[in-house]
This record gives C-alpha cells, sequence and structure tokens, in this order.
C-alpha cells in the first residue's frame, strides 16, 4: 500500500495518524488546552505577579472580606488577602500531578483487576471482586486521618490514597465490559485457534476497553483534584500556604454566594484541564486508530 | 443460581470480616484518644483512666475485637462512646433517609446521564455531542458543597419551589437529589457514550443497520443493552457509597443521614459508631455489588455464572 | 461592642447566721424576677438551627457548647448565674451558709419543686446526683470537679458506699464537708455536673438517660428525632414564676450555617445556634435592619498559641517572648472580622484579676528578630505549627505562619482533625498548637480554671491539656494556696494573688494569647429578649428559658 505523503512543501514525510490528528479540531483544541496548563504549571514562578503565599494585609477589606478582581489582583483575593491569580497559577503543579499521576495510577490497577477477574473468572474473578468490595466498604477516610498524624504529609501520600480508593470503579466498569466483550465469537475463535493469552487480551479485548478507559482517564481528572482537596484539609497532602485548586475552592465554598469568584476560577481551571486532555485523547484515539482494530 | 448465590453469600460474610478487621484496625491506629475525648479538657488522670477502663479500652487489641465480633453475631452493635446510646438505634433513625436520598440519586443520574448519553452517542460529533460532553465535565467538576447551596439559594430560597433542606416530604429529596444526580449524571453519559460507540461500531449492528431494521429497535435491543454494562457496574457501586452516606450533600441541605453520623463519629473517635456505620456501608456495597452481578447475565445471556 | 455585665470571679460572700439575712434575701430574689418576669410575654414558640448533632442531655455526660445550655434548660443545679452575666446565685438552694473554717457548706432548698415526672425535689435527689458523677461506671468528664469533696475518692475507689462529706440532713437541708478550702466549690455547684437528677428515671432509662432527660427546670423533653430535632417544651410546674417565655422550642440539627442563615431570613430558624456564616458577616452587621437582630458579647475565653517549652529552642525564654512579638494580633482579629479583641495576657476581661493597665508583648518584629538573635538564633529556625482544621483556624494558623516568616522562623503547618491535634498537644509532640476551636473557654467564671487544667505543673503529664508542657513550682505553690482563701474576707487578696500569678506566668511566656473571641449570635424579628441572654456567658451560646416571643 502506497503511503500518502504530506503536502510537499517540507521534505519529510508525516505520519498518516499525525495528520489524521492535525485535521481534528477538537483535538487541537485540546493540545492547547493541555500545553496552557502545564505551562502554567512550569512557569507559574514567572508568569505569577505576586508570591502565592503572601497574605496583603490590604488584600482584604477593613473587615476582612476578599477583593473581587482588580489592577493589582486581576482575580481578586482569598480569604486570606491573597493574590488569586497567582495560587491558581502554583496550584496547576499539583493538580497536574494528582490528576494525571495518581488518577492514571488508579486507572491503571483498576484495568488490571478488572481484565484479569473478567477474563480469567473462578477463583480470580472471586477474590479480586471481592477484593473490591472491601475497598469499596474501607474508610479512607480514617485512614487519611491516621497517615496524617503518622507521616509528615505530602502529596505522595495523597497520590498513594487516591490510587487506592478510586481504582474500584475503573475494576467494576472493566469488569463488566470484559465479561460481555469474552463472550463475542471472535474471541472465542481466537481461543479455539490457540491464540495466546496475553495476544488475545491485547488485540481483542483491549481495544474495546479504550474508551471507557478514556472517560475515566480525563473524568477523572477532575474527581481526583476535588479530592485531594479534602484529604489534604485532613492534613494529608498539600500542607497551607501551598496552593491546589481543589484546596482553594475547599477553603473559599462557603463564601461562594458573597465572592464567587473564589470558586469560578479554580473550578475553571478544573474543567480546562480535565475536558483538554480528554479532546486530546479522544482524537489520538481516533487517529491512531486504537478502538478500531479488532 | 442457588449454588452461585450460596457461594457469594458466603464470600459476603467474609467480606464483612474483612471490613471489620480493617476498620477496627484503622481505629486503633488513629492517634486519638476516645477516653480522653469522653473525658474532655479538665479532667483528671484518675477519669480518664477510670473511662478508659470502663470502656474496655485498656484490653489488648485483639481481646477488643473478639468481644466486638461476639455482640456482633449477636446483633449487638455497642453503645456509643460520646452517647452512650445504643448503636443500632442511631443507625436505624438514619436509615431510611438515606435509603431515600440513595434511590432518588441514582433516579436521576440514571434520568440525567442516560439519555444524555444515548444522544450524544447517536449524533456523535456533532453540536449535541459537545454540549453534552461540555455538561458533562461541568457537573463533574463542580464541588457537590457549591453545586447543593446554588440549588438552595435559587430554587429554595429565590423561588420558593423547594423547601431550605430538611427533611420529611418528598419534596424535600428532589434538590439533594439533584446535586447528587448532577455529578453522577455526567459520568453516566460519558460512560453509556463511550459504551455505546464501541457497541455501535461491531460487525452485527452494523449488519442489521445495513437489512434496514428500524433504528430504534436497532439502539433499544442490541446496543442499549450491551452498552449500558458498565453503567450497571456504576449503579451497583453507587448502591453502596450512597448507602455509606454522602456527608457533603447531607451537611448542605441538613439531611439526617449516615453520613453525618459516621463523620461527627470520626471527630469524636467515637468507635463504636464508627465501626456500625461502616458496617452498614460495607452490607450495601456487597448487595450493591451482588444486584449488579445478577443483572449482568440478564442484559447479555451470553454471561454466565458458574 | 456591649459589654455583659459584671466581671465576677469573686466568690459570693457567704452567708452569716440570721434570720433576717435569709428573709431579706427571698425578699430580694422575690423583687429580682418580679421585674425580670413580664408574665404577659409567655407563649409562642422558637426554633433554634444547630449543625452538629446533639449527642446527649445527660447533665453528667453533656460536655460541649452546644449541649451545655440545653441542659441547663431541662435542669437545676444548686447555683446558677444571673442571666446574661457571671454573677453567681443560689437557685435550687434558697439560701446557704459557709462556715467560719471554709470547709463546711450547709444548703437549705426550696421546697415544691417538682421533676418533670411529678415527684418533688428532695436533698435525697441532690447527694444521687453528685455521687453519680463521682461513680465511675457514669463515666463522667466532670468526676475531677468534686473530689474536693470530703470522702469523694474513697467512694469513687469503692471502699465506701456513699460520699462521707454529703450529708442529707433533712428533706429540704443537705451539707457538703471539703477536705480543704476550697474557693470555687460554690462556682462547682453551678456546673451542669451537678444539675439534679431523679433516680429512678435515669434507672429506668437503662444507660440511654441522654435521650431521655428528666429534670427540675423550664423545660421539659416532648420529642427527639434523632438526628432531625429536639423539641422542648414547657414545664408548667417550673419553681421560677412566669419562666420560660416560650411553650415550646425547637432544636433543628444537622443545618449548615449557610442555609440555617437563608432560614433565618425567611422566617423558618429564629436563632442561628452556630451564628452568622463567616462569609456574610460583614454584610449582616453593617444592615441597619439586620444589625439590630445581632447581639455580641465578652466570653471568658482565650485563643493563644501554646509553645512547648520542653522542645529546643523553645526552653529558651527569649525565644518564646521573640515569639510573642512577632504576631500581628490586629491582623488576625481583622481575619476573623473583628469577631474579637486582640489579647495580651492570659485571662479575658470579664475576670476581674485581669489586669486591666498591663501592656504584654508589643508588636515588634525587629526586636523580635534581636533578641532571637541574642538567644542564638540569628537566622531563625525550623519548626512546626499544629491546628485544627476547620475553618477561621487554618487561616489563623497561615497568618500565624506567615508572621513567624517574617522574623525568619519557618513554620511548616499541621492541620488536622481535632482529635488528632489534641492527642499532638496531650503528648507533648507539638511544638507549637494554635488552640482556635478546641480553645479555652472558662468552665466557671473563676482565674483558678485557667490555671489547673492547661498550665499547672499537675496537668503537665502524658495525656494532659497543658500542652505548653509549663511547670513553675512556685507558681503551683502560690496557685494552691490562693484556692484556699474562701472567706469573703480574702476575696480581694484572692483576685490580686491571681493577677500576679498570671502576669508572672506571661514573663515566663509558655503562651503566644492571640485574641479574645466575642460571642456574636442572631436572632429573627420574632423573639426578643435582653441582648445580653443571647450571648450569655455562662448558659453557653443562649439563655433558652429567658428568650421571649416578640409582639
Amino acid at each position: 500500500m502506497v503511503v500518502q505523503r504530506a503536502a510537499p512543501v517540507k521534505g519529510r514525510p508525516r505520519p498518516a495518524w499525525l495528520r489524521r490528528f492535525a485535521r481534528n479540531g477538537a483535538g487541537m483544541l485540546g493540545l492547547v488546552g493541555v500545553v496552557l496548563v502545564l505551562v502554567m504549571a512550569f512557569g507559574a514562578p514567572l508568569l505569577a505577579p505576586h508570591d502565592p503565599a503572601r497574605q496583603y494585609f490590604d488584600g482584604l477589606t477593613l473587615e476582612g472580606d476578599p477583593l473581587p478582581p482588580s489592577r493589582q489582583f486581576p482575580l481578586g483575593t482569598d480569604t486570606l488577602g491573597r493574590d488569586l491569580l497567582s495560587r491558581v497559577l502554583f496550584g496547576a503543579r499539583v493538580s497536574l500531578l494528582v490528576g494525571v499521576l495518581a488518577n492514571g495510577a488508579a486507572v491503571l490497577i483498576g484495568l488490571l483487576v478488572g481484565v484479569a477477574a473478567g477474563y480469567f473468572r473462578g477463583a480470580v474473578e472471586a477474590v479480586l471482586m471481592r477484593l473490591t468490595d472491601v475497598m469499596t466498604a474501607f474508610p479512607a477516610l480514617i485512614l487519611a486521618i491516621a497517615l496524617a498524624a503518622i507521616l509528615r504529609p505530602s502529596l505522595w501520600i495523597v497520590a498513594l490514597v487516591i490510587a487506592l480508593v478510586n481504582w474500584v470503579w475503573i475494576a467494576r466498569a472493566i469488569y463488566a465490559q470484559v465479561l460481555s466483550i469474552r463472550q463475542r465469537e471472535f474471541v472465542e475463535a481466537a481461543g479455539a485457534l490457540g491464540v495466546g493469552t496475553f495476544r488475545t487480551l491485547f488485540r481483542h479485548i483491549l481495544p474495546h476497553l479504550v474508551s471507557t478507559l478514556m472517560v475515566f482517564g480525563t473524568l477523572g481528572i477532575s474527581t481526583t483534584v476535588l479530592l485531594e482537596a479534602s484529604l489534604s484539609f485532613l492534613g494529608v497532602g498539600v500542607q497551607p500556604p501551598a496552593p491546589s485548586w481543589g484546596g482553594i475552592i475547599n477553603e473559599s465554598q462557603s463564601y461562594f454566594l458573597d465572592a464567587p469568584w473564589l470558586v469560578i476560577f479554580p473550578g475553571i481551571a478544573i474543567v480546562l484541564t480535565s475536558l483538554s486532555f480528554n479532546l486530546l485523547g479522544e482524537a489520538l484515539r481516533d487517529a491512531l486508530d486504537l478502538a478500531e482494530r479488532r | 443460581m442457588i449454588g452461585y448465590l450460596a457461594q457469594r453469600l458466603l464470600q459476603a460474610a467474609g467480606v464483612l470480616l474483612g471490613v471489620s478487621i480493617v476498620t477496627f484496625l484503622l481505629a486503633f491506629l488513629l492517634p486519638a484518644d476516645p477516653a480522653r475525648m469522653i473525658a474532655g479538657r479538665s479532667a483528671t488522670v484518675q477519669t480518664v483512666e477510670s473511662i478508659r477502663q470502663q470502656l474496655g479500652l485498656d484490653r489488648p487489641l485483639p481481646v477488643q475485637y473478639v468481644n466486638y465480633l461476639g455482640k456482633l453475631l449477636r446483633g449487638d452493635l455497642g453503645r456509643s462512646y460520646a452517647q452512650k446510646a445504643e448503636v443500632t438505634k442511631l443507625i436505624r433513625s438514619r436509615l431510611a433517609p438515606t435509603l431515600q436520598l440513595a434511590l432518588a440519586g441514582i433516579l436521576f443520574e440514571l434520568l440525567i446521564g442516560l439519555p444524555a448519553g444515548i444522544v450524544a452517542a447517536l449524533r456523535r460529533g456533532t453540536a449535541v455531542d459537545q454540549a453534552v460532553m461540555a455538561f458533562a465535565f461541568v457537573g463533574v467538576s463542580a464541588p457537590q458543597f457549591v453545586v447543593g447551596l446554588l440549588l438552595i439559594y435559587v430554587f429554595a430560597y429565590l423561588l420558593p419551589l423547594f423547601p431550605l433542606g430538611g427533611y420529611g416530604t418528598p419534596l424535600h429529596v428532589v434538590l439533594p437529589a439533584v446535586a447528587v444526580g448532577l455529578a453522577g449524571g455526567g459520568w453516566y453519559a460519558r460512560v453509556t457514550r463511550s459504551a455505546m460507540i464501541d457497541v455501535l461500531r461491531q460487525d452485527y449492528v452494523r449488519t442489521a443497520r445495513a437489512k434496514g431494521v428500524f433504528p430504534a429497535k436497532v439502539v433499544f435491543k442490541h446496543v442499549l443493552k450491551n452498552a449500558v454494562l458498565p453503567v450497571v457496574a456504576l449503579v451497583g457501586l453507587d448502591i453502596g457509597v450512597f448507602m455509606g452516606g454522602i456527608v457533603i450533600v447531607e451537611s448542605v441541605f441538613g439531611w439526617p443521614g449516615i453520613g453525618q453520623m459516621i463523620w461527627q463519629a470520626i471527630q469524636l473517635v467515637d468507635i463504636p459508631v464508627i465501626m456500625g456505620g461502616v458496617l452498614v456501608t460495607a452490607l450495601f456495597v456487597v448487595v450493591g455489588n451482588l444486584l449488579a452481578d445478577l443483572v449482568y447475565p440478564v442484559l447479555d445471556p451470553r454471561i454466565r455464572y458458574s | 461592642m456591649k459589654r455583659t455585665h459584671t466581671p465576677g470571679s469573686l466568690p459570693p460572700r457567704p452567708r452569716q447566721h440570721g434570720v433576717l439575712r435569709r428573709l431579706g434575701l427571698a425578699f430580694g430574689a422575690l423583687l429580682l424576677s418580679a421585674s425580670l418576669v413580664h408574665a404577659q410575654e409567655q407563649g409562642g414558640s422558637a426554633v433554634v438551627s444547630f449543625q452538629d448533632d446533639i449527642s446527649t442531655l445527660d447533665p453528667a455526660i453533656g460536655y460541649d457548647w452546644q449541649n451545655w445550655s440545653i441542659i441547663k434548660s431541662i435542669f437545676d443545679g444548686l447555683m446558677d448565674y444571673v442571666p446574661g452575666t457571671t454573677e453567681l446565685v443560689p437557685h435550687l438552694a434558697e439560701s446557704y451558709e459557709v462556715s467560719d473554717d471554709g470547709l463546711t457548706y450547709t444548703f437549705v432548698l426550696r421546697q415544691g419543686v417538682l421533676f418533670h415526672n411529678g415527684r418533688e425535689m428532695v436533698a435525697d435527689d441532690v447527694r444521687y446526683s453528685i455521687e453519680r458523677v463521682l461513680n465511675p461506671e457514669t463515666q463522667s468528664p466532670g468526676q475531677g470537679f468534686y473530689l474536693s469533696i470530703a470522702g469523694a475518692q474513697e467512694f469513687i475507689d469503692g471502699a465506701a458506699d456513699s460520699v462521707a462529706g454529703i450529708e442529707v440532713v433533712d428533706d429540704y437541708t443537705i451539707r457538703f464537708t471539703t477536705s480543704e478550702p476550697d474557693a470555687s466549690f460554690l462556682h462547682k455547684l453551678g456546673l451542669n455536673f451537678a444539675h439534679v437528677v431523679p433516680q429512678e428515671a435515669v434507672e429506668a432509662a437503662a444507660g440511654d438517660f441522654g435521650h431521655q432527660p428528666v429534670g427540675t427546670g423550664g423545660f421539659k423533653l416532648k420529642e427527639w428525632v434523632l438526628g432531625q430535632r429536639v423539641v422542648l417544651e414547657r414545664n408548667p410546674d417550673y419553681f421560677e414564676e412566669g419562666l420560660p417565655y416560650l411553650d415550646e422550642i425547637t432544636f433543628q440539627v444537622g443545618v449548615d450555617p449557610n442555609v440555617a442563615f437563608l432560614r433565618l431570613q425567611r422566617g423558618e430558624v429564629d436563632i442561628l445556634g452556630d451564628g452568622i456564616p463567616a462569609a456574610r458577616y460583614t454584610e449582616v452587621i453593617n444592615d441597619p435592619v439586620l444589625g439590630e437582630q445581632v447581639a455580641m458579647g465578652e466570653q471568658m475565653q482565650t485563643g493563644y498559641v501554646t509553645i512547648n517549652v520542653a522542645m529546643e529552642p523553645f526552653t529558651d525564654v527569649r525565644v518564646r517572648r521573640a515569639l510573642n512579638m512577632a504576631i500581628n494580633k490586629d491582623r488576625i482579629v481583622r481575619i476573623v472580622n473583628n469577631r474579637a479583641v486582640p489579647a495580651n495576657q492570659i485571662l479575658p476581661p470579664l475576670f476581674e484579676s485581669h489586669a486591666d493597665d498591663y501592656e504584654g508583648y508589643p508588636y515588634d518584629p525587629e526586636a523580635a528578630r534581636a533578641l532571637l538573635a541574642e538567644a542564638g538564633y540569628p537566622d531563625g529556625f525550623d519548626t512546626e505549627l499544629y491546628a485544627y482544621n476547620v475553618a477561621p483556624n487554618d487561616r489563623i494558623a497561615q497568618a500565624i505562619q506567615a508572621d513567624l516568616a517574617e522574623i525568619g522562623v519557618n513554620v511548616e503547618l499541621r492541620t488536622q482533625a481535632q482529635s488528632t491535634v489534641i492527642e499532638a498537644g496531650g503528648a507533648g509532640q507539638a511544638p507549637l498548637l494554635w488552640s482556635g476551636g478546641m480553645a479555652w473557654i472558662a468552665d466557671y467564671p473563676d482565674p483558678n480554671n485557667f490555671y489547673w487544667p492547661i498550665l499547672a505543673c499537675a496537668s503537665n503529664i502524658p495525656g494532659g491539656w497543658n500542652w505548653a508542657r509549663y511547670c513553675n513550682e512556685d507558681l503551683e505553690a502560690r496557685a494552691a494556696r490562693a484556692d484556699t482563701l474562701a472567706r469573703s474576707d480574702q476575696a480581694d487578696e484572692r483576685v490580686a494573688e491571681w493577677r500576679e500569678i498570671f502576669l508572672a506566668i506571661m514573663e515566663d511566656a509558655p503562651w503566644i494569647p492571640v485574641f479574645h473571641e466575642l460571642q456574636v449570635s442572631m436572632h429573627s424579628t420574632n423573639v426578643t429578649g435582653p441582648k445580653e441572654i443571647f450571648v450569655d456567658p455562662m448558659h453557653i451560646p443562649v439563655h433558652y428559658e429567658m428568650v421571649r416571643r416578640a409582639q
């Protein structure tokens, strides 16, 4: 088959998937979004107009309330008189770490458990699914409080707790899908033909799971960012004054009716991040034809 | 089938046992002293120690656990350290509201999520699809406390359509259920959509459509039944998780659910109440997942259990 | 801001023998109650909102700021405080005498006081109630307050069947004998723990008296829907004429403060039990209409940072003083919307022993840095600050962190659940601890309550609430002596002595006193009453029996 070359202006040939990707408008939008968030995370020290921990005496009204957006504070101030824009910029690091890494780990664990239980059935299924039951009922809150008191607060602990707790959702959803997929004719046929287990899993089952994984991987970013805030509140993760988007929302949410900017701007950041990753992911999946393979 | 159910029952007992041990250990791992919390600020050492003795907290952990298990098997969940009342009484008073909110929440999740997901899958790539996508992401990213407060402010305060939180009549459950349903609905919509898209691509679906079978029949008979499998999984989990109480929604709406009870118990290190609450949660988790597992073969007859 | 009535660390003057005095007292009490009561204004109902569930209404057990005043409405004790003030007066007792040596207290009880179950209260009930608190099986947090009664320890240890120091002389006379003069004994008889309970009701409740309270108070329990509401109704046989004003009072629980505020504006809630939500505070205070519904008053409270004097570098008093000079208290008060006054000493202004002319440590970061350098830390040092994670304490902790950073002290924050912070403090693990949210509100208006549990050598033990690990043997001896000054003619000496003791503690600087919180409550236009009863320093937060329906 002849590989079509890209526009002859550039000498180098471009792979097909890249061209398909470039044509996808939503995907490009997603790419821009992800790049934007990465710039925020890495470029925060250069971009932030103020020190995110600096509590300005006149960052609050005379009675101690946060200020709305102004020239000095483009996104307003928070309940301690700190610049919101700077905090949102610096908060990108935490949120990216937690949202992408912790959530990613949860998705990976859930995938392994769900596939193993759904494909191998029998005792493996029973043990893994009952483990899922235990972890769902598991009082993560108490674990978090206990860890907060015993260990030095660190983002890695939060990431660990999140991964430990969130994988059950992916596991159960994947398990249900695998149960159905493995019954499909081609899988049984492949089995009869003597195709190896891993080959079967990889070529016949996994592609059907990609879309679901994509959903959990991207929508889950939002959930984990908010979950991180609750855990840090208990003293496990990011300690004040280090900012995180979920944390800013958490400490300002009862002010919502009076100082909505404190929830809206970090909220926009969260939506932007997870949506961008989703658009990017779906465009890549379509371009690489990942799910189309049988 | 009976054999399978019997197996599951046995496994359920194992799960409950496992959860009880883990929670027991965790509760005592907490560097917080229940005896001291009860004794309060002005207590003498003597008072603290005497309370510790009265509660049996001075005995070794395994002994305490065995005692707890013994009482549990007789249906006695012990007495709250802080309130002195029987834990079963405390849980019973909150069971009905928690169940009501859980079921109503799941209902709204499905009402909001399923149609949205189906429409998005069928109209993939169009503006409708993108609108549903955006709504889903906003719904999931919106903090539940803010959503709840906003719902109350707009629909109960500015427009007196619903009560300002509280529990009692069917009207009371609407706003809290919507608050729960908006976030969950976003998840259900996306998961439904992606599962449907996968199924829509199957050969046999294409064949059916090519044969000219009426689209609606195709959708609802073949596609939906298979696509909704992961959603069933999520509903099963939701049953369990919601019965553990949704603290944030409960606290904004003043809903007398188990979540608030467990949360306060954690603050006070009221271990019997914590244990009782977690065990009730575990019970419903097991039930919820079992129900989901029983529904799969109904949706896809090729799935079988040994 | 309104000041509530008379600071009262003065122990009430012991009565001398004399029928005339007792008659005069009774007449005076009658006049006082007549002037307070407007019999015409009885009736109506009110709703109070709370976020936390009410844990128990058993006076021997209940010990949080939420159920304290509800219990006081259902039960009574020998002594009580004039509504809205810290002035101690006899309540269930008609009169009392204290012997010359200060060891014997004889109370004459009112006659015809009925429990909610119809039976008349007699002296034996008082004995039963206090023995119940001392009994280890009850698990009462208040057990330690009554150890000064002779024979209490033997009773607790099981060596005696009853407390030797409690003597029921006859149905309406009861006598207490203490093993040593205890200047705050009468205050302790005003605590909830000493409120009178009927034995038959306690036993009938089979361990759940906390949900089935029966007392002598102005309100009795009508309905308790667990997790939702507690409804109290008027006790028609209440011995105080004309009280309570309301026919019924409902406590709604589980209500978020922001939603409670909305309910108040709709008229569904009459008193905000948790106060005005912080986000709305400024708006409400400045509103001409809403502002009228707000009551503000002082509390016997101090918010402070404990400095662990046993840990390096805090073993050096210069370091501790430097920390005291680094905190910008005005800014912190502003962060809590001015709902507090900056504190320069340990005792709040409500106490007579409060030193009005004491200046304390000024806010002077320059001098603080210099002092640190002198102590050998010119570049500062690293340390940790523990705090309760619920707002506004996490913000206050961050403000403290920022202030200390200014003088080179790098503070890592540990904001955690309350129980773990208390545990860390008790274990002596916390170098610095912000006490907010767990902060000290005095049990009774006597300065010794600010010393013994939190600053004494006696409480400098593992698990003790003396988180600063402070122990000064000389001051301990002075404090013990001051507490034996029980006679009325020694009152002034005692006030002065405690003032000196606390100033001496400030020299040692084991604490950084930051502010004294003000009590703020808001009520709807449907209820009214003297402002003081909405911010009652003893019937915290609201004196429910004194709340009236507005005309």
